[in-house]
């Protein structure tokens, strides 16, 4: 046997055994079986979950879109399929209806003390999930097409308002602002931001009684067809992936856009050099005058199913706790999102995330009726936007939609 | 006959009435209690679902709280209460219709009933054609034209929308395209609900003529030769030929394809998904999946829905479905 051939040899045997021996999670038995969304910062996390793998014990995953039609099926019945979901703080909010998942204070007692307090999430005093990860939605703008312009990058939405109309007399750009618009879910996310920047409050305090067809509600509905001016007319089609695509190809110089998506906007390979060479974050943008930024922040964490054994839920719990602990930061998946976890270097593209958690932005409403008015709200902006109907209307019209459906589920 | 009976049960009478169970039954009363909720960004104070008080409730009916007709009647359906005030408040016939089509429910359903009066129709009309101007090219030319006049059906709904949504945009080949054709650089399909309108009208019809081009061409190899020799002896046009001897003989495919096509156009619902356009058109299937696919799923609003979707189908129907009865009876 040649040298060349023990090398290649040996080395194989290495990639084997590395694979074979797992990590070490302290668990040896029960069933894992996680349902999450699919990006790449949770295929990192899912990928380390199965590395736990070992002895009688099993860890299998479905990263998925359709994540949010699954999780609550998947955990109500008795033992679930799921041991665990990955979830945000809207969608934590399903699995806490339907009463599917488990408080984690035993599990944090005796096996999870060195999980860091911060990545704690607790409702009434209970900790119910273990956040991993923050996002945001902030700035994202051209350099070279402000520098052209003589703009400042907008830290307003007055100041993108008026800098759109200088790009497009000038000639540069026709339409030079971008946004998720497209009616339904990506529309109402953007008239929560620009409500709360207004410094709106969505319900009377304490009830589910909605309470948006105020003067903030106009306004926030006056900046949105404001901005939409400068927008693509199709922007009622578009949603991030489409905005995203309308970036790469040159079209658009500022736009309000998710934190966890501004790695894919700088990468070499995703559009021509002078469009990802010039793309920059800044933070969140404020309103009328606000102190609040026009944004959420939002998290993302796991949580243990509650129709599952003792020695499932533990080895659920390990598994996570391992796969999100700072074994499972390297640089390959350093800049894949805002990490929650001890060690975390930041990279640029995350400037605009820290920007709106050192901003004070509100988080995303975390009530168990709040999916029912985002709904409301994606299907009945568009008719404002569309101009076929006034600003009043158009609240009035989501107020009764979301009453209607909040009355149907038992909340009101 | 015990076999197909008992298929029928399962598979058709079962869902049916699971469907109308769901649609009188809603969620139990929620519990609401004040909370302090504490995550990395701090702690505020928001409300959840006090699960001890509500697991009593949903213990007591397993089933949910029986609402009735309540949820047929309620704002996202019938909304018989504003219909009524319209009524009262409209001014004119418009004015009540803007109102009407202002309510969700009746807005999907001019929309689906649009879709349906246009589509079957138009699409039965050009198949018809197309199997007409195929059945008479030279054997040789068929089957590549039969295979490229299938294409509209082979690739699915879902994806052939999606072609078609990117090609339509308003930076896309057949966008740019009527932009010039029309001279006007503002133009955009998407933007403006008429034109979303006649878009996915005129997918409807290009994704379902084939569908009638395949089920007439087959048709027209039944077409008896010996009337159409004796036709044209007697100095038939072709056109005679085909008003009194084609057409009559493929009536009864005719109604079966109406059958098949009505039922198939009220149900529209890829085309929406696919070319994003609920800002503009919504259908009753599309309001169902928007029911079922928000954060929070209103199960009972879906059932209820699909009780009226299908109440829909059968009125849709029951012209068609007595015709067929009676000339059922005729033959025996």
């Amino acid at each position: 046997m040649t040298t060349m051939k023990k090398a290649v040899l040996a080395s194989a045997l290495a990639a084997a055994s590395a694979s074979a021996f797992a990590a070490d999670c302290g668990f040896s038995e029960g069933r894992v079986n996680i349902v999450g969304n699919e990006f790449p910062a949770i295929q990192s996390v899912g990928k380390a979950a199965q590395a736990c793998a070992n002895g009688s014990a099993t860890v299998e995953t479905n990263l998925t879109k359709d994540h949010q039609s699954l999780n609550v099926a998947g955990m109500t019945g008795n033992p679930a399929e799921y041991t665990s979901a990955i979830v945000a703080n809207s969608s934590i909010v399903a699995l806490m209806n339907n009463d599917v998942i488990r408080p984690l204070d035993d599990l944090i007692a005796s096996h999870g003390q060195d999980i860091p307090k911060k990545q704690l999430i607790t409702i009434d005093g209970k900790v119910m999930a273990v956040a991993f990860m923050a996002n945001a939605q902030h700035l994202v703008y051209r350099q070279d097409i402000l520098e052209q312009a003589g703009l400042e990058p907008p830290t307003t939405y007055e100041e993108m308002l008026s800098g759109a109309e200088k790009i497009r007399s000038m000639g540069i750009l026709e339409y030079p602002l971008g946004g998720a618009y497209a009616a339904g879910w990506n529309l109402a996310q953007e008239f929560t931001n620009m409500y709360l920047g207004h410094g709106g409050d969505f319900y009377e305090s304490g009830t589910a009684n909605v309470a948006i067809n105020n003067d903030k509600g106009v306004a926030t509905l006056e900046m949105l067809k404001a901005l939409s001016g400068y927008m693509n007319p199709d922007f009622l089609t578009h949603d991030s992936n489409l905005t995203s695509d309308e970036w790469y190809a040159g079209n658009v110089a500022m736009m309000n856009m998710w934190g966890s998506r501004t790695g894919n906007l700088m990468k070499p390979e995703s559009s021509a050099p002078e469009v990802h060479t010039n793309t920059k974050v800044g933070g969140p943008m404020t309103v009328a005058g606000g102190n609040t930024p026009a944004s959420t922040l939002w998290w993302d964490g796991w949580t243990v199913a509650k129709n599952v054994s003792d020695a499932d839920a533990k080895a659920t719990f390990l598994a996570l706790k391992k796969a999100t602990s700072p074994s499972l930061l390297n640089d390959s998946n350093m800049g894949e999102a805002v990490w929650m976890i001890d060690g975390y270097k930041p990279a640029p593209v995350n400037e605009g995330v820290f920007a709106a958690i050192s901003a004070g932005t509100t988080p995303y409403p975390m009530l168990p009726y709040h999916g029912l008015l985002h709904t409301a709200l994606g299907d009945n902006i568009a008719d404002f936007l569309t101009g076929k109907e006034s600003a009043q209307q158009t609240l009035s019209d989501v107020e009764a939609a979301y009453t209607a459906a909040a009355k149907e589920k038992g909340f009101l | 006959m015990l076999p197909s009976a008992l298929a029928m049960l399962v598979f058709i009478a079962a869902p049916i009435v699971s469907v109308v169970i769901q649609s009188v039954y809603a969620p139990h009363e929620q519990v609401i209690k004040v909370v302090e909720s504490c995550s990395i960004f701090g702690c505020t104070e928001s409300t959840t679902v006090d699960q001890e008080a509500t697991r009593a409730l949903r213990d007591a009916e397993p089933l949910g709280r029986f609402v009735g007709n309540q949820i047929y009647t309620d704002r996202n359906h019938l909304a018989t209460e504003e219909i009524a005030v319209a009524l009262s408040e409209a001014e004119s016939f418009g004015e009540f219709f803007d109102k009407a089509t202002n309510l969700p429910f009746y807005n999907a359903l001019s929309f689906t009933l649009t879709y349906t009066a246009v589509v079957t129709p138009m699409a039965i009309i050009i198949g018809f054609f197309i199997a007409l101007g195929v059945n008479n090219l030279p054997k040789i030319l068929r089957g590549p034209s039969i295979f490229f006049s299938l294409l509209p059906m082979i690739v699915t709904p879902l994806v052939g929308a999606l072609i078609l949504f990117w090609m339509i945009d308003s930076r896309g080949v057949l966008g740019v395209g009527l932009q010039n054709l029309l001279d006007d650089p503002t133009l955009s399909l998407k933007a403006s609900t008429p034109m979303m309108w006649v878009t996915l009208i005129v997918y409807g019809i290009w994704s379902s003529c084939p569908f009638a081009f395949v089920v007439y061409y087959a048709g027209l190899q039944t077409v008896p030769q010996d009337s159409i020799e004796s036709a044209k002896l007697d100095g038939a046009s072709r056109w005679q030929q085909i008003w009194h001897i084609v057409i009559p003989h493929l009536v009864p495919l005719t109604t079966f394809m109406a059958l098949i096509k009505i039922m198939d156009n009220f149900r529209v619902f890829e085309p929406i998904v696919s070319f994003n356009a609920q800002a503009h058109a919504q259908s009753l299937s599309s309001f169902i999946y928007s029911d079922l696919g928000g954060e929070t799923q209103l199960l009972s609003s879906a059932a209820a829905t699909s009780v009226l979707t299908i109440i829909g189908v059968v009125i849709l129907l029951s012209p068609v479905l007595v015709r067929t009865y009676r000339d059922y009876g005729n033959k025996r």
